[in-house]
């Protein structure tokens, strides 16, 4: 849980603490197990999965607490689609009953509401858009980042309007926001992740994960600059998980789901306190 | 100035914005995907009563609002403004028809009610929940009527109108909840 290096990613700060007392050196809470386990992955482990606790700074609210659980499994030789198929299996397993299950791509979906095509859209269009829907603020909550305005969109205007009861796989995204997946090889190119929304909550995200290390160090090194243009804190990156790349990661697909949510789900629960022990305001 | 962090949001918490004191109504943590945080905001402009739904970025602060509740005596009306006092400090304030609004039809002259003040000048009157008070106008009712099915309007001194069960008569004092303007008893003297 506990790393020499953090996730970059603009939107995920990580709690830090000294290493010692004296010490300079700080070390990071991680806010998935997604590093170490790819390091497992490269190093010959085979499929894996882990429940973990992890941990994000400055997230409260009725779906978020800093200290959360994330039930996070990779499958090796397995595709996006395969993935997919074994998390509807296990949600149906966990549920104990048949559950409506849609699949759609982010465009589709996007598209449908808002008529804007989000793998050729512009910033300046979206946040035109958030205006026109008497949110003008949106300019400065997503600054000068698409994939921040993509987000807010859709968190805005596409979230809220999903089916009750219905789970939605959504999938293939834009490019920006590919995180730490593999781009298709077809046109129009996106990014092989998937979310996973059951009833107004963000309950999984998984990626075919990218092998190529070339490309992921790429991506690292974009946000530390989108943190530096930022003013953010600027975090080591994880160059364990790039040497791990590096000696080879298997062809795999992995997802996380958010326990915690899953179980507010099933209890019928309408706050994450309900389902946690000590929720941070009791920590 | 007393400012707040969209992390201490939450329901009552007052607020100024577009320069008016506002209430918070509801407010929900959001984190779309891997996206920027943000807070989803409904709330109510208390000079107007309008509720607004706006979205504050995480870490966002907005300027308080000095605005708060006070239990006032009712005084008098002069015709254009309704006087309040607070009955420990003896402090007067007098508020417009704008702040006082629905309210007034339920104000009798030592009444307890509660005064929301901004920056000491009332923003909104509430009267209590339950008001006493007498009955100056109702038609006659039948005699032997105890059950008061249906009802009749009786006008009250203060010039609400109610409905009240018809066994009610001239003179009388009732009970009204000012929530929902209902008849909630008759008041033996």
């Amino acid at each position: 849980m506990l790393s020499n290096a953090a996730s970059c990613d603009i939107n995920l700060d990580s709690f830090s603490a000294q290493r010692a007392s004296n010490a300079e050196q700080r070390l990071y809470l991680q806010t998935s197990p997604e590093f170490a386990m790819k390091r497992l992955l490269a190093a010959g482990s085979g499929s894996i999965y882990q429940i973990a606790k992890s941990f994000r700074q400055g997230e409260s609210g009725r779906f978020h607490n800093p200290e959360f659980t994330l039930l996070e499994w990779y499958r090796v030789g397995f595709s996006m689609t395969d993935l997919i198929a074994e998390v509807i299996e296990l949600l149906m397993q966990c549920f104990g009953r048949n559950l409506g299950v849609y699949t759609l791509s982010y465009a589709q979906l996007f598209q449908q509401k808002t008529a804007i095509n989000p793998h050729n859209t512009t910033l300046e269009e979206l946040i035109a858009y958030a205006a026109a829907q008497g949110n003008p603020e949106a300019a400065s909550i997503c600054g000068n980042s698409l994939s921040n305005a993509l987000d807010y969109i859709f968190s805005q205007y596409i979230q809220p309007n999903l089916k009750s009861n219905i789970v939605y796989f959504i999938i293939d995204y834009p490019v920006c926001m590919a995180m730490l997946a593999k781009l298709s090889d077809q046109q129009p190119i996106c990014a092989k992740r998937f979310e996973v929304y059951f009833n107004n909550i963000e309950l999984a995200n998984g990626y075919e994960e990218l092998t190529d290390v070339k490309q992921q160090q790429a991506r690292f090194e974009a946000e530390l600059e989108q943190r530096k243009n930022s003013n953010a804190t600027v975090v080591p990156m994880d160059g364990n998980l790039l040497s791990a790349l590096a000696s080879g990661l298997p062809e795999c697909s992995g997802v996380a789901l958010g326990l915690d949510r899953l179980l507010m789900l099933i209890s019928g629960a309408q706050s994450i306190d309900e389902v946690l022990s000590f929720p941070v305001h009791r920590a | 100035m007393a400012t707040y962090n969209t992390s201490e949001f939450k329901g009552g918490l007052k607020i100024m914005m577009d320069n008016d004191p506002c209430s918070i109504v509801e407010n929900e943590f959001v984190r779309p995907g891997k996206g920027p945080a943000f807070s989803r905001v409904k709330y109510r402009n208390l000079k107007t009563g309008r509720v607004i739904d706006r979205t504050f970025k995480s870490g966002e602060t907005v300027e308080a609002a000095d605005v708060m509740e006070t239990e006032m005596a009712y005084l008098y009306n002069d015709g254009e403004f309704w006087h309040f006092m607070d009955e420990t400090t003896y402090e007067q304030v007098s508020a417009d028809a704008v702040a006082v609004g629905e309210s007034s039809k339920w104000l009798k002259e030592q009444d307890k009610c509660t005064v929301m003040l901004w920056n000491g000048s009332p923003l909104s009157v509430a009267a209590a929940n339950f008001v006493e008070l007498t009955i100056t106008d109702t038609d006659p009712g039948l005699k032997g009527d105890t059950s008061g099915g249906g009802g009749k309007p009786a006008t009250l001194e203060t010039g609400a109108v109610v409905r009240v069960p018809l066994f009610v008569q001239i003179g009388e004092v009732i009970k009204v909840d000012t929530r929902t303007g209902e008849y909630s008893a008759r008041v033996k003297n």
